[in-house]
């Protein structure tokens, strides 16, 4: 189980818990404003973009090479963006918090 | 304004286009009633899975939901599914369902799609395991026919189309083992849809992963054999098969708007907001022929940025927003272990350049019109993709060596200098 922390657009805080899945499933089942995830969580689209907390960074991980390709699509990317279809959710990600770039 | 947003809209199917044109109208300030209808009874769900990951897995469709139920609830889009729109009458707005309930209107999006074409071939009916492949049902009935038949060790699947449908149903049955034909019609698979390189490239991938691809081969009829079906073809090649999947394409759903009387034109014809020739009905997705203002020339797309895209015009032209459809088309088909990822419009280039990376199976193709980038196909090459999306945009003149030199870093300063 992890506990993980999304800041919406509107600057609104909202925890949720799972177990398993993406991230970007966790957010889309809970209507977190600005995660789309258009494409179904494949990387091709970019609409479920988040920055990871600084402090979080270690426990996430890095993007993929397709990952950093594919948010280069966004001028709001940065060193803390990630696609959140590709992160999978494990108790490693516990406590994180992610603020939706969207 | 205010008055117009308090009234009903309904939107006829409920996927990729539907669906997000009742989210964004909400977005956009809609706050009248939002009546979302489809035929499929399921909740509405990711279709590009279908052919891909859904068709390998033994999921339930419900795990791969567009949107969670609770959603539609909180934003207040009442769910009609599994109902079907039997009659539009536009004069008096009034919708017929099945079951026999009238439902009005005051302004209408028809988000009705295309359903899998099948040919007229002899025998087709009579066949016993033929399939053709669009929605979740279809897939259902494809994934427990095949697991029965791969228990009796009969594991022959023909596929009738050489198409994307076809190409990732190839795939996605290749890895459940089946042994697998594509039958085309044309010379080459994809002759449709993309370039002669680009279908050599595929061809040569799923020979590689064990499929036959057989081209140049017209079916004829379909007969039973002594076990399974044989798949007859005009040059009297006989292919046999104990499953048939046909994925010969698509005819848009029209029915509702030639009923309504709006213009149609290989498609529904719209205008830059998504509009019919009823100002009251809008058009989206796949069953939309819209004018595309960067190739400016008209098309009718099948895809889901389309669908995502033309739905959010439509939304916010219905609000009173005057925001228009100006988007460059972009695909996606993912086959084995590779991803293509196409952006643009190639079917009018006259120069196609083709960069290899030292990396086998990673690639891109970049075409031009004119000298000016037109579209870029890039298998296993997101920053290929990335890059010309950018570069179809701004309509940079580009360095074409430095396309082609794979040794030279494919960055904005190297494409542009």
């Amino acid at each position: 189980m992890a506990k993980i922390t999304f800041i919406t657009p509107d600057n609104e805080s909202v925890t949720l818990e799972a177990e398993q899945g993406s991230v970007m499933e966790l957010a889309v089942s809970n209507n977190i404003a600005g995660i789309d995830g258009d494409c179904g969580g494949v990387c091709s689209c970019a609409t479920c973009h988040v920055h990871v907390a600084p402090e979080d960074v270690a426990k996430v991980g890095a993007a993929s090479e397709i990952e950093q390709d594919m948010l280069e699509l966004d001028d709001n990317a940065n060193e803390y963006s990630r696609l959140c279809c590709q992160i999978e959710i494990s108790e490693q990600l516990d406590g994180v918090t992610l603020t939706v770039a969207g | 304004m205010s008055d117009d947003l308090n009234q009903t809209c309904v939107i006829i199917g409920a996927s990729h286009a539907g669906v997000n044109a009742a989210f964004a109208l909400r977005k956009e300030g809609w706050s009248g009633p939002i009546v979302l209808i489809d035929g499929d009874s399921n909740l509405p769900y990711h279709r590009p899975p279908l052919s891909k990951a859904y068709l390998t897995s033994d999921d339930d469709i419900s795990s791969h939901l567009l949107k969670p139920a609770v959603s539609y609830q909180q934003h207040n889009i009442e769910l009609k599914l599994g109902v079907v729109v039997e009659r539009l009458d536009a004069t008096t707005k009034q919708l017929s369902l099945s079951g026999g309930e009238q439902l009005g209107y005051d302004k209408l999006i028809l988000a009705t799609g295309a359903r899998a074409f099948v040919p007229p071939i002899s025998g087709l009916n009579s066949a016993k395991h033929v399939f053709t492949l669009r929605n979740a049902e279809d897939v259902n009935r494809i994934r427990d026919a095949y697991n029965q038949l791969a228990a009796q060790n009969r594991c022959r699947v023909a596929v009738i189309g050489g198409g994307y449908i076809g190409l990732e149903t190839a795939a996605s049955l290749r890895k459940m083992a089946a042994d697998v034909t594509v039958i085309e019609r044309e010379s080459r698979i994809l002759a449709r849809v993309t370039t002669a390189q680009m279908s050599e490239f595929f061809t040569e991938l799923h020979q590689q992963h064990g499929v036959n691809i057989a081209t140049d081969k017209q079916v004829e009829a379909i007969q039973p054999g002594p076990h399974g079906d044989i798949v007859r073809c005009s040059d009297r090649s006989e292919i046999a098969a104990d499953l048939i999947i046909i994925g010969v394409g698509v005819r848009v759903n029209t029915v509702l708007a030639e009923q309504a009387g709006i213009q149609l034109n290989n498609g529904i014809e719209v205008n830059q907001y998504g509009q019919t020739s009823n100002p009251e009905i809008y058009a989206i997705g796949d069953c939309s022929y819209h004018h595309n203002p960067h190739y400016d020339r008209k098309i009718r797309l099948e895809s889901v940025q389309n669908a995502v895209d033309q739905a959010k015009v439509a939304a916010a032209h219905l609000c009173g927003k005057a925001k228009v459809y100006d988007a460059i088309p972009w695909f996606w088909s993912d086959q084995y272990d590779v991803k293509l990822q196409m952006v643009g419009l190639s079917d009018d280039h006259d120069e196609a350049i083709k960069r290899q990376e030292p990396e086998p199976n990673k690639f891109s193709v970049w075409y031009f019109k004119q000298d000016q980038l037109v579209a870029v196909d890039a298998v296993n090459h997101a920053k290929a993709y990335v890059l010309g999306t950018k570069l179809i945009k701004t309509q940079q003149a580009l360095n074409k060596a430095n396309i082609v030199d794979a040794s030279v870093e494919l960055n904005l300063a190297n494409l542009t200098s």
